[in-house]
């Protein structure tokens, strides 16, 4: 599934990142045993795994923060631990939060950044802030900032050095929908220019909305890696129904046989459980085009649909189905 | 060097923005007019005794020498006094008063008292969280993710951190002379000085005694204990590479050097003790004549031992900071 035919691969664009075998043992333990990937040119690249699985750590390897004990990280061809400058000058990266100086203004924080960059002056730096939607406030003390602000401040400098390649590590972490969905915007608006732009998280929903392509990493090892769209073809298909006349309805879907009714534990593998949770709710797993067929029989049957909801289940029953039972180790 | 610049300003930027040194300031001016006020008094009570200097010298060169008598004084401080009392006939002899007040006496004595705890402290401030700091913020990621590689990081930070010693030193001096002047006049800057006093044992050797302007005593004692504070700030700067909370680094400095202090006053019988950075900070009263507090020590052995403790700090804190994983 990851490897091109050589034929395709010319046609594709340029890697600017290649995580080749890295393996990184801590106290005795393989945290991260064997990860491979490559991240292209223009594409948005999810990193998906529950917590605890590896993907900061990993991610600290990428940008010279943990030194591997095997393995190499190339980002344009040049090897981080061998030539972390020029290989660094090719990375803009927020890791785990944007960490900025409170003490600092926005503009000072560029400033700082640009310091520690070559040919980057005051105009680059206006250039970020209003990239990122910032002259309000850029002013300001660091401190007084939310998290949003601070968010975008972090990618502002992440930016400021014309990077290639973007690493964000749970982007979306403390950001409200609305923000989220900014950044879905900015992201995809960067991948568009030509930047690679990396993503970790441990929503599917998240990297299904915002990805191209993905790899799933469990217990340090890259369980899997494709296209966005091929890795949730194999993932079950959740229906929530809310019904008017629960008890009718129930009768109507057991009498399908594609769907498959869950019991009340099935919330705890869906991604939105406040949905599933709710009083009266029904969990089925069925194939999406029955849906629409099913409304249509419930509505003539006199059975009130009130809501229908696709959910899309939890990483850790895609996993399940990944490593067939085995789970999470 | 050129690309090494914009990261000393940013270090520099980083400390001063953080106010650091305002708080250095801010307890100079605190504390130093509560010295003045002390050394008042006490001159004023001196005045009260007997006008004439020559008068209270020779009370106190008779005071040691009745205490000298005594047997109940252990022989260790005996070895002390005899020194003084050699001292100040030498300054007696050549009509010489080495307590003449003046704001420039006055910030030598400041100086003199300062050395061992005052200014480590101060230097401390400044220190203990240069590296620690960044950690605990999570601002170590974003400094250490930049194109540029780990010892040039440290290594602004350790120029910022030479700056910021030399400013505390000169800061202290010009406020103990202003604030001072303003009790017992501006003068003094010419007033001789005797330096060179070679102390073997309980006896001075004052072969080489000569007399400098205090101006130049007051340039070279702030030059010793310049030394000294940076000594005790890159063995800060190690122990922030090492430890990640700051008050831990804090705590792990003023623990080392307060053991120093309390070596010191427990004094001579254990000679290894002089090996310890904490016992070799009063490097002033080597000027001065004050016997070192363990046999066997000199200037040149005191600076010897610094520059060594110093050079140690810098190799382990260089070796770890660009080794090290960032795992938080």
């Amino acid at each position: 599934m990851t490897e091109q035919s050589h034929s395709e691969s010319q046609a594709q664009p340029e890697v600017l990142l290649r995580v080749d075998k890295l393996r990184k043992r801590i106290r005795g333990r393989w945290i991260i045993d064997d990860v491979s990937f490559e991240v292209r040119a223009g594409e948005i690249f999810g990193f998906l795994g529950p917590n605890g699985a590896g993907k900061t750590t990993t991610i600290r390897m990428l940008v010279d923060l943990i030194r591997p004990t095997s393995g190499s990280v190339q980002v344009c061809g040049r090897d981080v631990r061998r030539e972390p400058e020029q290989a660094l000058e090719q990375i803009g990266c927020i890791v785990e939060n944007p960490e900025v100086y409170p003490y600092l203004t926005g503009r000072e924080n560029l400033a700082f950044a640009a310091r520690m960059l070559r040919g980057i002056g005051a105009a680059r730096i206006d250039e970020v802030v209003r990239l990122v939607g910032m002259t309000q406030r850029i002013d300001d003390k660091v401190r007084t900032y939310s998290l949003g602000m601070r968010q975008r401040l972090g990618i502002a400098m992440a930016l400021l050095g014309k990077p290639r390649l973007l690493i964000l590590d749970e982007p979306t972490n403390g950001l409200d929908p609305k923000g989220i969905k900014e950044l879905r915007a900015f992201v995809r608006m960067l991948a568009g220019q030509g930047m690679g732009v990396f993503i970790s998280s441990h929503l599917l929903s998240e990297i299904q909305l915002m990805c191209d392509r993905v790899a799933i990493i469990g217990a340090g090892r890259v369980l899997t890696t494709g296209a966005v769209h091929e890795l949730t073809a194999d993932a079950p298909s959740y229906v929530v129904w809310q019904l008017q006349d629960r008890e009718a309805g129930l009768r109507l879907l057991e009498r399908e046989p594609q769907a498959e009714i869950l019991g009340p534990d099935a919330a705890d593998v869906l991604e939105d459980t406040a949905l599933a949770a709710a009083p009266g709710a029904i969990v089925t797993t069925m194939p999406p085009e029955l849906v629409a067929p099913l409304v249509a029989r419930m509505t003539e049957a006199g059975i009130g649909v009130d809501a229908v909801q696709p959910v899309m289940p939890t990483l850790e029953s895609l996993f399940l189905k990944l490593t067939e039972g085995e789970g999470i180790v | 060097m050129s690309d090494l610049l914009p990261l000393v300003h940013n270090e520099t930027l980083k400390i001063w923005k953080k106010k650091r040194f305002y708080v250095i300031l801010l307890i100079l001016l605190v504390l130093v007019p509560i010295f003045t006020y002390a050394q008042m008094t006490l001159s004023r009570s001196d005045d009260e005794r007997g006008g004439d200097w020559r008068n209270q010298l020779v009370q106190q060169i008779a005071d040691y020498e009745n205490a000298l008598a005594s047997d109940r004084i252990p022989e260790e401080w005996k070895q002390y006094q005899r020194v003084m009392v050699q001292q100040l006939s030498y300054y007696l002899e050549h009509d010489v008063n080495p307590n003449a007040p003046g704001a420039v006496t006055f910030t030598r004595g400041f100086l003199t008292n300062a050395a061992t705890l005052f200014i480590p402290l101060l230097v401390l401030a400044i220190a203990s969280d240069l590296v620690s700091g960044e950690r605990a913020g999570g601002t170590i990621k974003q400094l250490l993710t930049r194109p540029v590689r780990r010892w040039k990081i440290l290594f602004s930070k350790v120029a910022a951190l030479v700056l910021y010693i030399s400013l505390t030193i000169v800061a202290t001096v010009l406020v103990c002379y202003a604030i001072s002047g303003l009790f017992f006049g501006y003068g003094g800057w010419t007033m001789p000085v005797f330096t060179g006093f070679a102390v073997t044992g309980s006896s001075v050797d004052t072969s080489h005694v000569h007399d400098v302007p205090q101006w130049l005593y007051l340039a070279m004692q702030a030059g010793l204990i310049w030394f000294a504070a940076l000594t005790v700030g890159l063995l800060a700067l190690m122990v922030s590479v090492l430890v990640r909370g700051t008050a831990a680094s804090l705590v792990t400095m003023m623990a080392a050097i307060i053991t120093g202090t309390i070596l010191v006053n427990m004094a001579s019988s254990w000679s290894g003790a002089k090996y310890l950075f904490a016992v070799n900070l009063e490097l002033g009263g080597y000027l001065d004549g004050t016997p070192p507090p363990i046999e066997g020590m000199s200037l040149v052995f005191s600076l010897a031992v610094l520059a060594v403790w110093s050079a140690a700090a810098l190799v382990v804190a260089f070796g770890v900071f660009t080794k090290q994983d960032i795992m938080n």
